[in-house]
């Protein structure tokens, strides 16, 4: 029945794409997932009133964070082709994609890991250093567990708009499947690739979100 | 054990600056239960954070145990610190951390072996009465429970001081209580000095030794608990033992009893110590041609002795009356006479 349906869909090219866009959604997610959390964690922490205070750190990262977060990222593919090429030696590919996803979702990350730290009550921090925590102790025993909630549900918004992402950078020949509807779906009139691309999408779309709300409910114990 | 010497703390903001703690000196011994009391903006809050180097002071300088918490830095403040512990008004507790968890977690930051944590969490949830509650979260707790698990935490890496900031303020009075006889068990037991702030003398009256009445920044009066009920010199020390001497409504039914016996006189009494126990008012009537009503009293228990106020009708001959007030005087029992009919 499914042939019937969709009778351009070629399933195992149909396999490979999904395939690829998990590979770049995956690999991207996690470095964000990192850049992202040392971004926000510099941010929250140079903040005023905070451990590293630092106006002008804290001034550097934010613009920095502020001028990657407007770019539109079909630009900033564009705009990171001669970074890429210098890195990986190619533009083509789904490695090809992968600075320009991290380089785009990573800032956005950061200022929802800062809008996290900062929800942290004031006092659990003043708490632990007058138990004579260490700054990393702090980090890696107050911040980011007591944050751990918003840093998840943060990354599956992440996530979800990485797939759309990926998608995108597969029209410019990152592969995947927004490349595959692109290519022979769109440019080839046959529809029901793209409509069956766009499934798959949701698909994923769906389940990142559904493991990203069990995670969270699972670990806010408040 | 602590000594702040000619301690400052100005806060400059955009608006000027701020006097939060001014020239204030002040020891605490070795075992004692020290109170600051003071209104809010009163300066005692940036005072205790100045004892475990979380503000420093301006001007002066903070020893305590051994160190000058107000000099040293990094490595030795830090390891200073596990022995100037705290607990909060609002517990601050880690909410990702179960409550064994959360007793652990001094523990780990002093580098304790795991199996000698569980061994140490252990003795401290049966030291605050916590046994059965060791895996709950603090949201599935109480306030009294949250502020229980504070002080086990505080005390996890046995330290020489206990600073408490406002440890009972979110509590509600019976609670206050519980927690109170624990910070006095905790104190007799293991001989640990304890600074607590607080803007209620119930408190102070309940566990102090001795404490310090500050407004403005400065330290207006300080004494042993018993001397400050007996004797308040300011103006705010004598508005703060009211709190506790009088109930509110007094005033009122002081003025009531006043038009409700035109005759004689209305006297209030004040005990302390052991003046409290004497069989005054027997004496009073078998002695003298009066009658003696009893109005209203309250005697309140301090940790130095009993203080207490007593509300009392005498009525007679006048001659009569004035040689029982006399009397009375010679008892070492404050009087004064409200009403003269």
């Amino acid at each position: 029945m499914l042939n019937e349906w969709f009778p351009n869909v070629k399933w195992d090219s149909m396999w490979e794409a999904t395939m690829e866009t998990l590979y770049m959604t995956a690999i991207s997610v996690l470095a964000t997932f990192i850049l992202g959390a040392i971004l926000g964690l510099l941010l929250f922490l140079t903040s005023k009133g905070n451990i590293w205070e630092n106006a002008a750190i804290n001034k550097i990262i934010s613009a920095f964070v502020n001028i990657f977060r407007s770019i539109p990222f079909i630009i900033l593919i564009v705009l990171l082709i001669p970074f890429t090429k210098l890195l990986l030696g190619t533009m083509i590919g789904e490695d090809a994609a992968l600075p320009a996803l991290i380089i785009g979702a990573a800032p956005f990350y950061a200022r929802m890991v800062e809008i996290g730290l900062r929800e942290i009550d004031k006092g659990v921090i003043e708490a632990a250093k007058s138990m004579g925590a260490k700054t990393s102790t702090i980090i890696w025993k107050v911040l980011l567990p007591e944050s751990m909630p918003a840093l998840v549900s943060g990354i599956t918004v992440t996530a979800i708009a990485l797939v759309g992402y990926t998608a995108m950078a597969g029209v410019i020949g990152a592969g995947g499947l927004g490349n595959l509807a692109y290519l022979e779906g769109f440019q080839r009139s046959r529809s029901d690739v793209t409509l069956m691309a766009t499934v798959i999408i949701l698909v994923i779309v769906f389940i990142i979100q559904f493991i990203g709300d069990i995670i969270t409910t699972k670990l806010d114990k408040r | 054990m602590i000594y702040i010497k000619d301690v400052q703390k100005i806060f400059s903001s955009k608006k000027g600056q701020v006097k939060a703690v001014d020239d204030v000196n002040l020891e605490v011994k070795e075992g004692e239960i020290f109170g600051v009391i003071g209104y809010s903006g009163a300066g005692k809050s940036t005072l205790i954070r100045m004892l475990n180097g979380l503000e420093l002071p301006t001007h002066g300088s903070v020893t305590v145990a051994g160190n000058e918490v107000s000099k040293i830095k990094g490595s030795k403040l830090r390891k200073a610190r596990q022995e100037i512990s705290m607990i909060f008004q609002h517990f601050n507790l880690l909410w990702s951390r179960t409550v064994r968890e959360n007793i652990a977690f001094p523990l780990e930051i002093a580098g304790i072996s795991r199996q000698e944590r569980l061994k140490r969490v252990d003795e401290l949830i049966k030291l605050v009465g916590l046994e059965g509650r060791e895996d709950a979260y603090p949201s599935q707790l109480s306030g009294g429970q949250k502020q229980r698990v504070g002080i086990a935490r505080a005390l996890a890496n046995n330290p020489k001081v206990l600073l408490c900031d406002e440890a009972t303020s979110a509590l509600d009075p019976q609670t206050t209580d519980s927690i109170l006889e624990l910070l006095v068990d905790i104190n007799e037991r293991l001989g640990l000095t304890i600074v607590l702030i607080t803007h209620e003398m119930h408190v102070i009256r309940k566990i102090c030794h001795r404490v310090a009445v500050m407004e403005g920044g400065r330290i207006v009066e300080i004494g042993p608990v018993l001397d400050v009920f007996r004797n308040p010199k300011a103006v705010i020390t004598k508005r703060f033992v009211q709190q506790v001497t009088e109930p509110e409504e007094t005033k009122e039914t002081v003025d009531h009893l006043v038009d409700l016996y035109p005759k004689g006189k209305v006297v209030q009494l004040g005990f302390v110590g052991e003046s409290a126990e004497q069989p005054l008012i027997t004496n009073l009537i078998r002695n003298f041609q009066v009658t003696v009503n009893i109005l209203q009293g309250k005697i309140s228990q301090t940790q130095n002795g009993s203080y207490g106020t007593l509300f009392i009708h005498v009525d007679g001959e006048a001659e009569e009356v004035a040689k029982a007030i006399e009397f009375i005087h010679s008892q070492q029992v404050g009087v004064e006479v409200i009403s003269n009919a």
